[in-house]
């Protein structure tokens, strides 16, 4: 079974969200998608001052088989990008998608947008139902 | 529900993901795609290849018969247990399928084709038999395993026991059946190894074995990364019906002597060629970073477009790899449009890898 804590935030695309003590949004990507994806490879994350609209595609993580889109759990503008790490270390996303696999950090434009997200439990009916 | 080798069930209780793969379902890893490309490389993995269809032709004319229908010559094929890599041609060039020829003897030869293309390609073998009175028989009563990697020798020998004595010094490219065993020196992954056929009914009990003298399970996934950094070309992807050998990397693979031989497609072939190929498929290196995929378009300054017919993450050299086709006017210096970016690309002799060591 993957994790899915239940402090965080998802979208049924299989994106976390987490709400910062400042009000910012890191985002990643679940344990349950980089199990799915296999060994990742390449990361591309979003530029810094970036606008992210919710639902557009914001990120792409590649493993060695394919490419997936990451989309953003909110409308924002990016002021924080994982690149760093990821570039070099892209299984990062594969050991510790909560963690240090964090994708981005959105300064959100609209607080009304995080309402809509799926909770731990939601999110883990998304799973059981793709699975059958 | 896809089709399911004689292993299904030992994958599922591995832990393996499975996929559906030309309609069977297929192990693409067991846990890390990367962690089994590199026991390949550099100790022992072993794939199920009981997808691929294993058919057995004889009779008198076995040989005329697979001289008539396939691109490369078997006339080649001398020594008993010798094989051959060929193309099978249709009337138009086009490739229908490639496959590996086993040598048994003047009348006994065995072909192993692709998973996807089995039930085409036992109707086109059974289509073309009857004039040569020859015997098409799928054997289905057999399984494969491809056991690949520096030590990948020693450890199915220790397996298979005293009697693998007698392969172990084999050539390259050569088979032989010992009692239980069919055991042929090809494989997928440019390393040395073995391809193993054994009766379907104890592909379980020789795969628990060989896991237990330490070769590592390995899924599809591995195998394409393997075979793409070994340069070998994938079926549907790299050639189609619709693409001819010349254009498809193979030309090393049709053999134009003797002019007499008379192999179907060959027409087709020597028009192309007097015409002048106008693609070739080339290998390419990513020098921005990124991943090559099949489909991506290729920009050649200059010179025209393209498109990659596959591409990945190449565990051993840490960057990407692919092959491409590209005009036959290309360079050294090509751009791959990666969601909408012109990243640079160079043109590479491959293999990029064989034997454990990086060639570019």
């Amino acid at each position: 079974m993957s994790s899915i804590p239940s402090n965080l935030k998802y979208l049924d695309s299989h994106e976390w969200a987490r709400v910062e003590s400042d009000g910012t949004i890191t985002v990643g990507i679940s344990d349950h998608a980089q199990g799915a994806l296999g060994d990742l490879v390449f990361v591309e994350v979003p530029e810094v001052g970036r606008a992210l609209a919710k639902g557009g595609a914001a990120a792409v993580v590649e493993s060695v088989k394919a490419a997936s889109d990451v989309y953003s759990p909110v409308s924002g503008e990016v002021i924080a990008n994982n690149s760093e790490a990821l570039s070099a270390t892209p299984e990062l996303v594969n050991s510790d998608p909560y963690g240090q696999g964090w994708l981005f950090k959105v300064k959100p434009s609209n607080n009304g947008e995080l309402g809509s997200l799926l909770d731990a439990k939601a999110y883990e009916k998304v799973i059981e139902e793709a699975g059958h | 529900m896809g089709f399911k080798t004689p292993l299904y069930e030992t994958h599922v209780a591995a832990g393996a993901r499975m996929v559906d793969f030309g309609g069977w379902d297929m192990p693409v890893h067991y846990g890390s795609q990367i962690e089994e490309h590199h026991a390949v490389r550099r100790d022992a993995g072993m794939f199920d290849v009981s997808h691929m269809l294993i058919a057995d032709v004889s009779g008198v004319r076995a040989r005329d018969y697979l001289r008539h229908l396939l691109a490369n010559d078997v006339a080649k094929l001398k020594d008993p247990g010798k094989a051959l890599y060929s193309c099978m041609l249709n009337e138009r060039g086009g490739v229908v399928d490639d496959l590996i020829t086993y040598f048994g003897d003047e009348q006994h030869f065995r072909v192993v084709v692709n998973a996807g293309t089995r039930d085409k390609d036992t109707a086109w073998l059974k289509r073309w038999a009857q004039p040569f009175q020859v015997d098409i028989e799928p054997r289905t009563d057999l399984a494969m395993v491809a056991v690949q990697g520096p030590n990948a020798r020693a450890k199915a020998a220790k397996v298979i026991g005293k009697s693998a004595d007698a392969v172990l010094g084999m050539k390259p490219f050569f088979s032989r059946q010992l009692a239980e065993h069919f055991v042929a020196t090809t494989g997928y992954t440019g390393e040395d190894g073995w391809e193993i056929i054994l009766p379907a009914k104890d592909i379980a009990a020789f795969w628990a074995a060989l896991r237990d003298a330490g070769v590592s399970q390995c899924g599809l996934g591995a195998r394409d990364t393997l075979r793409l950094e070994a340069g070998m070309n994938l079926y549907g992807n790299d050639m189609d019906e619709n693409l001819t050998p010349l254009e498809s990397g193979l030309t090393w693979t049709v053999a134009f002597d003797p002019a007499e031989r008379d192999f179907i497609g060959r027409a087709a072939l020597e028009a192309q060629r007097r015409a002048g190929v106008a693609r070739k498929l080339v290998g390419l290196v990513l020098e921005d970073r990124g991943v090559l995929r099949s489909h991506q378009k290729v920009v050649v300054p200059g010179v025209g477009e393209g498109e990659m017919t596959s591409g990945t993450f190449s565990p051993t050299l840490e960057r990407s790899i692919g092959f491409a086709r590209v005009p036959a006017a290309t360079g050294e210096q090509v751009q791959v449009d990666i969601r909408g970016k012109l990243l640079a690309a160079r043109v590479v002799k491959y293999p990029f890898v064989r034997k454990g060591k990086a060639l570019i």
